[in-house]
């Protein structure tokens, strides 16, 4: 039962998620029309509290429940992948209104279309795989 | 009961992911959604046609599994805390929107893209596909999602993560005032 944990804390980035409304599409395109401040609150609370509680965690060295410290892994430096890939990214996002989390929050809503969407995520992974080693990085 | 069923604040929200992805650290993991898809490709056996999915895939299991878990809070949410209220957003939005030809919010998603007639329809079902091939593609090629960049790797002040970022934002802006006007 190591994974109930897991489980429960997937059950409430669902509920948060919905209650937010950051799973809606108008909502991102409200963003994108920085018409409102909702989801930058959102997104801006979230960072603020993270930025200083990953920095608390740095600098008091504090440990996980198993006792191993928390380590952040530097991501390798580059500017092409993450420019390139998150602009692609972007497009998707705007068009679909979700990035993968939502979009499986989405399906248990009970927007079924969305299936479709993760369907093909799935896929444009898949598709990055094959041609990974041909794309600048 | 009130608060629940309402829409919550921004600043409840957003304090609740930030406690989220602090719990999967003190839990020995990390918040990144978007390796699920890769783990996905991994646990189908596409390893054997990709190097990149042939990988130690059940190390991501707990991941899978809180993906289980959003599926399942997204039902609960609907279920029993929520009153599927239109979602409110900004009268100028709205304007926007209505000159692409999508009405005023009913409930949590426009019907014009996810409504049966949409999705049976061959341009609502490209437009599906071609958003979740770009997301999908483009998470793996940038190292992450909104999640793993956006909430995680900027509160660990990392530059690349803000690069990414960046990306999103020129992609979703190219999206929202370029394209979506040449597709509806």
């Amino acid at each position: 039962m190591k994974f109930i944990k897991f489980l429960l804390l997937g059950i409430f980035f669902g509920i948060v998620m919905t209650k937010s409304e950051a799973v809606s599409w108008f909502r991102i395109q409200e963003m994108f029309r920085f018409q409102a401040f909702h989801m930058y609150g959102i997104i801006g609370t979230a960072v603020t509290l993270g930025v200083t509680g990953v920095a608390l965690i740095k600098k008091f060295n504090i440990r996980d429940y198993h006792g191993n410290p928390i380590v952040f892994n530097p991501k390798d430096k580059s500017v092409a992948r993450y420019l390139i890939g998150g602009s692609i990214f972007g497009l998707g996002w705007a068009l679909s209104g979700a990035c993968p989390g939502p979009m499986v929050v989405n399906i248990g809503y009970g927007y079924w279309a969305m299936a479709i969407v993760f369907f093909f995520a799935i896929v444009g992974t898949y598709f990055y795989g094959l041609i990974k080693d041909k794309l600048p990085h | 009961m009130e608060f629940i069923l309402q829409p919550w604040s921004w600043w409840f929200s957003g304090t609740m992911i930030a406690a989220i992805m602090f719990f999967l650290l003190f839990f020995g993991q990390s918040f990144g959604f978007s390796s699920n898809l890769r783990t996905i490709c991994a646990a189908a056996g596409l390893g054997k046609s990709a190097k990149f999915f042939d990988f130690n895939w059940k190390a991501q299991t707990w991941n899978l599994v809180f993906l289980v878990g959003a599926i399942l809070g997204g039902f609960i949410a609907r279920e029993f805390l929520s009153t599927d209220a239109p979602v409110l957003i900004s009268e100028a939005t709205i304007e926007d929107l209505s000159k692409l030809g999508f009405s005023a919010p009913e409930s949590l998603q426009p019907a014009e893209l996810f409504g049966l007639d949409a999705v049976l329809s061959l341009k609502g079902f490209l437009v599906l596909a071609f958003g979740g091939l770009m997301v999908g593609f483009g998470s793996r090629y940038a190292g992450g999602c909104t999640s793993g960049h956006a909430i995680s790797g900027l509160s660990d002040l990392q530059i690349p993560s803000l690069i990414a970022v960046m990306g999103f934002f020129i992609g979703g802006l190219v999206m929202t005032y370029l394209i979506l006007p040449l597709i509806f």
